[in-house]
């Protein structure tokens, strides 16, 4: 059953710090994600989203505290991360070109000992009907929303309980962004998966979410329900272009 | 001027068999190169060791010499998982001169270290492929069998068969085991590997233990053409199987065989068979250095990502 395959847990954020060599990139983020929720980080280019992520699964040099329900991960290693449970799509998708789409997908169960991958794979098969035409082709071939179909499909892959999705609407199609959320929204209420989104495009993502934060040069300047972000002039004139 | 069209396929021969090995070795620096960038500059001393093992293993200690060449690729690996583990895993994988510079210091001290225990000089290795076992009937005497009126030895027909099986062994190691499907994501993109929880430098372990394996089978393979074995036996090699690599693609392991493959015949060919009637016998092997140079220079001048590959070779 699609329902019971994952896990319900919440992510805490405090006083997040990260920078590259001497340039402090994060200030002090302290943000929260609800279990079974869908959170969303708006910010510019260079805000620091991508940056966030990357810290949470402990892939740049951070201080701060990182909790995954219970369990404090903030020195946690990346691939123990990923074996407790979140799953990062990374900007610009990170697929293996080299790799058949089934190869991908293979690879995204890599930590699981149970026998139910193929079940899995025929499972978002469904979800994404594309990836099962294009199983056999190598995933450099796919186009722009067929990779992140993949991409995405590939994090699910290992059952994660939190899901990171780095910018998933970075250049594809405004119609092919509107689906793909359309998917997100279906798979958060089918099967409760938590999800963090950080994007530039605010419409869709404040659409499918339930909570949202705003980030300003490393810093959370703004936060509050989609409803009022959605309505908030500021947020409004920055990134909902009105 | 005099060309020799009767001895050609013997020529051709001889360069399928040595460019078999040439692309056994190109394939172990492939092995390597796909996943970190990198060019392993100690490949063929490494496998100069392997082949030291098969030496006392089966020479001085009378182990059957197919069981000490299994021990050998085995320990060979096993060198190999430790050099990632110790040498290389504590540096930035971002910065290659290092790394690079280890691998030189590797070539250095290996050879060093060999040439004081074994001295310089060539040491008899039994050949694999020396006679046609007894049960295979006689097609021409028992070391060759006569194909177009030349000899096609039971040597270059051995090669062939034990680098397609191992090719085949590797294909399915890479193709439908765990640890191979991790090791070509890891050659792919090093970072969503980690996302996906494969522990990287343990990956690359695998990748240094196959690829140390392969090269002690290529110099198994090829000692006996040398004579033997001896702490300098694979520097020209090593030079051949670069040019295989960069002909083939850095970045292609089906392209490192077929490049290996092709500088062997360019060399048999165009070198010893055809060179030799234009400049004559003394030029000999400098003209088969020069080739090679020659090859990884047009190679990188004119199709920087060889006949096969995708990756441009930006730096070394
Ligand atoms: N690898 C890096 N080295 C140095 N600075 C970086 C690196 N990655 C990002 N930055 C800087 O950190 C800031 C935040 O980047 P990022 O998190 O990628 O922002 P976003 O994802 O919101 O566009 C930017 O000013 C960027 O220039
Ligand atoms: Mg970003």
């Amino acid at each position: 059953m699609v329902d019971d395959v994952f896990d319900e847990v919440g992510l805490k954020v405090e006083d997040l710090h990260a920078s590259y060599g001497a340039v402090e990139v994060l200030r002090g983020l302290n943000f929260e994600v609800a279990a079974k929720g869908v959170s969303v980080i708006l910010g510019a280019n260079g805000a620091g989203k991508t940056t966030t992520l990357r810290a949470i699964c402990n892939m740049c040099s951070t201080s701060g505290k990182v909790t995954l329900g219970e369990e404090d991960i903030t020195r946690t290693g990346t691939a123990e991360i990923v074996r407790r449970g979140v799953a990062h799509v990374p900007q610009g998708r990170g697929t293996f070109p080299e790799l058949s789409t089934m190869d991908n997908l293979m690879i995204g169960a890599y930590t699981r000992k149970d026998g139910e991958v193929r079940d899995d794979v025929e499972r978002w098969f469904e979800i994404f009907p594309r990836l099962a035409e294009r199983q056999d082709q190598l995933a450099g071939s796919l186009s722009g929303g067929e990779q992140q179909m993949l991409a995405v499909a590939r994090a699910l892959m290992c059952r994660p309980r939190l899901l990171l999705l780095d910018e998933p609407s970075l250049g594809l199609a405004p119609l092919i962004i509107e689906d793909l959320f359309e998917r997100f929204g279906t798979l958060n209420k089918e099967t409760g998966l938590t999800m963090l989104i950080v994007e530039q495009n605010a419409n869709l993502a404040l659409e499918m979410a339930d909570y949202g934060y705003v980030i300003e040069s490393g810093e959370i300047t703004l936060s509050g329900s989609a409803d009022q972000l959605r309505n908030d002039p500021a947020v409004q004139e920055a990134y909902l272009g009105a | 001027m005099n060309w020799n069209f009767d001895v050609l396929p013997d020529f051709i021969f001889n360069g399928l068999s040595l460019g078999a090995i040439y692309g056994a070795v190109a394939l172990s620096l492939v092995l390597i190169f796909k996943a970190t960038t990198l060019i392993n500059f100690a490949t063929g001393e490494l496998a100069m060791l392997g082949a030291f093992l098969v030496y006392v293993l089966h020479m001085e200690q009378g182990i059957w010499l197919w069981l000490s060449m299994a021990i050998a690729m085995g320990l060979s690996a096993g060198l190999g998982v430790l050099i990632e583990r110790t040498l290389t895993r504590p540096f930035d994988p971002e910065d290659h001169l290092p790394v690079v510079l280890i691998t030189l210091g590797l070539f250095l001290i290996i050879n060093a270290v060999a040439g004081d225990i074994w001295n310089y000089q060539v040491r008899i290795l039994t050949n694999p492929f020396g006679k046609f076992p007894d049960w295979v009937p006689s097609l021409g005497g028992d070391r060759y069998v006569e194909v177009l009126g030349s000899r096609l030895k039971y040597q270059s027909i051995g090669i062939w068969l034990t680098l397609a099986l191992a090719l085949f062994a590797l294909s399915l190691i890479l193709n439908k085991t765990k640890a191979g499907l991790a090791f070509r994501a890891v050659s792919s993109n090093v970072e969503s590997a980690r996302l996906v929880g494969v522990h990287t430098g343990r990956t690359l372990g695998f990748g240094w233990a196959i690829a140390s394996a392969f090269g002690t089978l290529g110099a198994v393979l090829v000692a006996p053409q040398l004579g033997g074995v001896n702490p300098n036996m694979m520097a020209t090699i090593l030079i051949y199987a670069l040019a295989g690599a960069a002909l083939g693609g850095l970045d292609s392991q089906g392209g490192a065989v077929l490049g290996g493959i092709l500088v062997g015949l360019i060399q048999a060919v165009l070198v010893t068979w055809g060179g030799v009637v234009v400049f004559g016998q003394l030029y000999m092997s400098i003209l088969q250095l020069a080739a090679a140079f020659l090859i990884i220079l047009i190679v990188l001048l004119f199709r920087p990502a060889g006949l096969f590959g995708t990756r441009r070779v930006e730096r070394v």
